[in-house]
């Protein structure tokens, strides 16, 4: 319980950094990536932000051992940097570019009641599901993968 | 506010946002990892606490409308076609690379993750790329 008030918190303070730093407008966000435009840097602000005090929050928090209100911290366990990887952020890159909607701020759109955002979030999900599926099926089939 | 200043602001929430969700919880705030844990076809045991993130996230622009009048959400710029074709790749990207803007950007490049440093400048250059090309090009 204490866990899904610690999401519910850090969810709503994730969606007004959002929406201050204009993440939530898809235009600047393209805005920062047409670097042979009319460049807008909003998003390196945002980025430097949010780094810079990620950086030094880790820091002081990882080395405690454990979360305050979970037995253990859950970190990715993956340090390849593999084909899935690459192959995987060159195609949410150029979804990325076509509409100016990366997860979190599509996902935080909906509150706007548009049709064209649940459009993109309902394709958005669609297409997680089909990875997620494409997963199952190959464990099924294969061997697990040595990590 | 300049919108540089108010950028910095934003980019503060959203790593305190990221610090202390580690502090509490400690998981990532990774959006696109926190909402695929809730999809099919094996939604994860621990679904409670995605989908209560996934709400606060939606109701700050909420909050931001009653208090000061304006959510800040900005309209699609592309069409419906676009926006499917965009939402596929994101949602299969994102899958397939374990994670986008705020898991790699945020969260990975503060751990100094090698892993996460390659995602973001491939998902900056093909995005880079791809506006340049749609933009310049077509």
């Amino acid at each position: 319980m204490r866990e899904v008030l610690a999401a519910l918190l850090t969810g709503f303070i994730f969606g007004l950094g959002l929406c201050i730093s204009s993440m939530s407008d898809p235009a600047v966000v393209q805005g920062f990536l047409d670097i042979a435009g009319d460049w807008n840097p909003t998003l390196l602000f945002v980025m430097a932000g949010g780094v810079v005090v990620t950086f030094i929050g880790y820091r002081l928090v990882l080395p405690r051992g454990r979360p305050l209100w979970a037995p253990k911290f859950s970190l990715p366990a993956a340090t390849a940097i593999d084909a899935p990887l690459l192959s995987g952020a060159a195609i949410f890159g150029i979804g990325w570019g076509l509409a100016g909607y990366c997860p979190g701020p599509a996902v935080l759109s909906l509150a706007s009641g548009r049709t064209q955002v649940a459009i993109f979030v309902l394709s958005m999900l669609a297409g997680m599901i089909v990875v997620r599926w494409m997963r199952t099926q190959r464990s099924a089939t294969m061997p697990p993968k040595p990590a | 506010m300049h919108p540089y200043v108010l950028a910095t602001i934003g980019g503060v929430l959203i790593g305190a946002s990221a610090v202390l969700l580690m502090a509490f919880s400690g998981r990532i705030a990774g959006i696109s990892g926190i909402v695929g844990g809730l999809l099919p076809p094996k939604p994860a045991d621990d679904w409670a606490w995605r989908a209560a993130f996934v709400l606060g996230l939606v109701l700050a622009p909420l909050s931001l409308a009653l208090l000061t009048g304006s959510d800040r959400i900005g309209a699609p710029t592309v069409g419906p076609a676009v926006l499917v074709a965009a939402g596929l790749l994101v949602g299969m990207g994102t899958a397939l690379g374990g994670g986008c803007t705020s898991g790699h950007g945020i969260c990975g490049m503060s751990r100094l993750s090698p892993r996460s440093i390659a995602a973001v400048i491939t998902f900056m250059a093909a995005a880079m790329l791809t506006v340049f090309v749609a933009r310049h090009v077509i």
